[in-house]
């Protein structure tokens, strides 16, 4: 049966196809959808994991138990997830293993752009990239067969487009693969120098049967047309490069681009005339061709940043796009992402905006909307779990001088449990003064709301253990921990004074729902009343002052003929945060 | 038949997702080549939104260029004006007349212009949609995004597929009859 899907739950169905046993994930744009839709189906054993590392760590395992595997996470989770990937390329497989990462040319939602195809050369491990959903459920079957008779893992590598565009996918039925035997091998699996150095010579001659294998794939083929240009390309790009150039050109299209088929190649460019590299980001295929003696024209004409879209294609080659409407744009206001209305982590950046003589080490979650205006309250964001420890490095600094700097460090429960803690534990241990803040708004909610170890529930939605954060954060010895509710911006704001005076680190737990979680059954008793009252503004004692404008919030507004505040009834959730940051107490609980 | 792209814009949140949804699974139950490209993530968080449909008998890229759509349908005012560069010059616009201020309006930074329409109609094939008011009318403002599917498949000319059954099929029970409605509206609201 054909079906509209995208590249992620094509993924997904792929991998249920091929009679995957274990998946696991982190969520993270544009990747989080194919755990999401691998946990619906019952035969599939499904988890979120606390970060990427465990996830790839947990596939490494059920690998060599001898099911099949596959783990998933978007371009920098495979950062955190390098250390353990660049071993088990050594120890190779029992079950297949297959690794999903999703890059983001054009960092549509992410801190960077980087390229992870050097990864799979780096690593040294077979690497796929699929160009459409149907290559998606493809590719993903073909992977667990390669990892399997190459004993090795294989890494798929999509982009932010493959992954959610749509397009039409013929599915199959799942495959029931057994679950092979385990059995001790110590020469395979237990990589002291002595079994790696052997293993490493192993591996070599993988990469070269790889290498042959790679150039009689029907996944890597020629498509002749006229012989004037040649366009070597991979993933999306091949399909945009098409809508430019039709029928026009001749194409390479690679779908196994490491170990690359460079007999292929060679025959390819000798072939054409002028050669032109259509790929994202980094020059990976350019370079590569580059080295076979050929001059191809990849990154002097194309992008190295960004999507290579039609458009940007068209622009390159032809120095024009299509024709389009000629308007004034000027009237055109940005709409940057703001935090919804509702959003329990309005009071505490409306309230540590406040303070200027502070530095506030940032982390990656909704709440980086922090460093948007009205708050502008974020000196630094990096990466998961950076925030805690980068403050604790700039706090010693900061000690170092006369009047040392107040470093606050901010981030979200899902970050916390990712790599937060660990960065908490270097704080509790080599004691700087920090105050860390830990916004839990009970879900993961930056990636659309995926349950984590705290929150109680499994990504199949059963309940488990919760891990309580306080409780926790007690346990590393922390003497001055305290959970406040973020809409009461009073307690927020003692609580605050009070932890900045200290000379010792203390931790502050926010905990108030995400506007947009779904209440778990937990939810519904502890926070009985939460949005269940809508604010409105007292037009009599409105004064006009714009004063509550600060809190950020897209459901209020400032009526332009009326010279007065208004609240929209429907966006409004009710925190209260406005209501207390007007001096005249001019917007009020609406009467029920 | 040639490529036709339909390109959907809005706020997050707006509903561009099911409309596109539903618009995409009744071209491909209609027997098309379809691609539909959306950016999810971080611009859900109340920022700018689009849904890029194209089908036709086979369609390569899934994303629309600057001067690519045949018709942009814009859930919001502003939006239409943004997104105006990437509809062919012989292209038509829907506009739903809808105003969400963007955060630099709210914090008086910016203003929003009063006159967007009148400028869209300047350059453009303009339709205005009261899609709220219809919704509302229909006892739910949040069907305004089917409202304006209904827009769209009248422009496009796919009055021929069976929307009724694809929302049947689709949508929960309880909203089955309100978006039959809304659809219906959607379509008597283009010429
Ligand atoms: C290594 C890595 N993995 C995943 C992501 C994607 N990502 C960005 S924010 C985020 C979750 C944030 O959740 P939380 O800390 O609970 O904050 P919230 O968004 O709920 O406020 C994730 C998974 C990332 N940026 N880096
Ligand atoms: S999704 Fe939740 S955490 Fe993110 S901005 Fe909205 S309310 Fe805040
Ligand atoms: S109470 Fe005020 S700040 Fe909170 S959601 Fe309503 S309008 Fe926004």
């Amino acid at each position: 049966m054909k079906k509209l899907l995208t590249g992620d739950e094509a993924i997904a169905r792929g991998a249920y196809e091929a009679g995957v046993h274990f998946a696991a994930a982190y969520p993270g744009t544009p990747s989080t959808e194919i755990l999401e839709n691998l946990a619906q189906y019952k035969e599939v054993y499904a988890e979120w994991s606390p970060n990427e590392k465990v996830a790839l760590e947990g596939a490494i395992g059920a690998s060599i138990a001898g099911g099949r595997s596959i783990a998933s996470m978007k371009h920098v989770g495979l950062n955190v997830a390098a250390d353990p990937l660049f071993t088990f390329v050594y120890t190779g497989v029992n079950g297949g293993a297959v690794i999903v990462t999703a890059d983001e040319p054009a960092m549509y939602s992410s801190q960077n752009e980087q390229d992870n195809r050097n990864y799979a050369k780096a690593a040294k491990l077979p690497m796929l990239e699929p160009a459409d959903s149907q290559e998606c459920l493809d590719m993903v079957k073909l992977a667990f067969e390669i990892s399997e008779s190459f004993d090795t893992p294989v890494l798929m590598r999509l982009t932010t487009r493959v992954c959610h565009a749509k397009s039409l996918v013929q599915c199959g039925e799942r495959q029931e693969v057994p679950i092979r035997e385990y059995h001790r091998q110590m020469d395979k699996y237990v990589c002291v120098p002595a079994v790696s150095r052997k293993l490493r010579i192993k591996l070599a001659q993988r990469l070269k049967k790889l290498a042959a294998y790679s150039e009689q794939t029907p996944i890597n083929f020629a498509q002749y047309n006229d012989l004037k240009v040649g366009v070597i390309t991979s993933g999306d790009c091949y399909f945009y490069a098409q809508e430019v150039f039709g029928d026009t050109v001749s194409y390479l299209k690679l779908g196994m681009t490491n170990p690359l088929p460079v007999n292929l190649i060679r025959e390819f460019c000798q072939k054409v005339e002028k050669i032109y590299i259509i790929e994202e980001n980094d020059p990976y295929l350019e370079e590569a061709v580059r080295q076979l003696g050929f001059a191809p024209i990849g990154q002097e004409l194309f992008p190295y940043t960004g999507e290579l879209t039609p458009e940007v294609i068209r622009q390159a080659v032809f120095g024009q796009v299509l024709p389009t409407i000629e308007y004034d744009q000027s009237k055109i206001v940005g709409r940057p992402p703001t935090l919804c209305a509702g959003c329990p982590h309005r009071g505490f950046f409306y309230e540590i905006g406040r303070r200027k003589d502070i530095m506030v080490c940032g982390d990656i979650g909704c709440y980086a909307l922090g460093s948007a205006k009205p708050f502008n309250a974020i000196d630094t964001t990096i990466c998961m779990g950076a925030s805690i420890s980068m403050g604790h490095g700039a706090q010693k600094i900061f000690k170092l001088g006369e009047k040392p700097t107040k470093v606050v460090s901010v981030l979200g429960d899902s970050t916390f449990f990712h790599t937060g803690i660990n960065s908490l534990i270097n704080v509790a241990y080599n004691q700087s003064s920090t105050v860390n803040i830990i916004l839990d708004n009970r879900i993961t909610g930056m990636t659309g709301h995926q349950e984590n170890p705290g929150s109680g529930y499994t990504v199949k939605g059963e309940p488990t253990n919760l891990i309580d954060i306080e409780t926790l954060v007690k346990a590393l010895g922390f003497r001055h921990v305290r959970t406040v509710d973020p809409n009461d911006l009073t307690l927020l704001k003692e609580t605050l004074d009070a932890f900045l005076d200290l000379d010792e680190p203390s931790v502050i737990i926010t905990r108030w729902p995400c506007a947009l979680k779904k209440f778990s059954k937990e939810d519904k008793e502890e926070f009985r009343d939460a949005f269940c009252q809508k604010y409105v503004v007292d037009t009599e004692t409105c004064i006009g002052c714009r004063i509550c404008m600060r809190a950020g919030c897209p459901a209020l507004s400032f009526d332009q003929e009326t010279k007065k505040a208004k609240v929209d009834k429907v966006q409004c959730l009710g925190c209260g945060v406005c209501a207390q940051i007007c001096p005249k107490k001019a917007i009020k609980k609406e009467d029920k | 038949m040639t490529t036709k792209s339909v390109l959907l814009v809005g706020v997050g949140g707006q509903g561009t997702i099911l409309a596109s949804k539903l618009l995409t699974t009744g071209l491909m139950q209609a027997g098309y080549d379809v691609k539909m490209s959306e950016i999810h993530g971080m611009s859900q968080r109340g920022g700018s939104v689009s849904s890029q449909v194209r089908y036709g008998e086979k369609v390569l890229s899934p994303v629309i260029e600057p001067g690519g759509a045949d018709i942009l349908v814009s859930f919001e005012v502003m939006e239409a004006l943004r997104w105006l560069n990437y509809l062919k010059p012989t292209g038509k616009v829907i506009v739903n007349q809808y105003q969400l201020p963007p955060m630099p309006v709210i914090t008086g930074e910016a203003v929003y212009a009063a006159d967007i329409i009148e400028d869209l109609r300047a350059h453009a094939d303009v339709t205005v949609v009261n899609a709220a008011a219809i919704a509302s009318e229909l006892g739910n403002p949040k069907a305004m995004n089917i409202v304006l599917l209904g827009a769209i498949i009248k422009a496009m000319q796919l009055t021929d597929i069976d929307w009724e059954q694809l929302i049947r099929e689709t949508v929960k029970p309880a909203f089955v009859d309100l978006n039959i409605k809304a659809v219906h509206r959607g379509m008597e609201a283009v010429e």
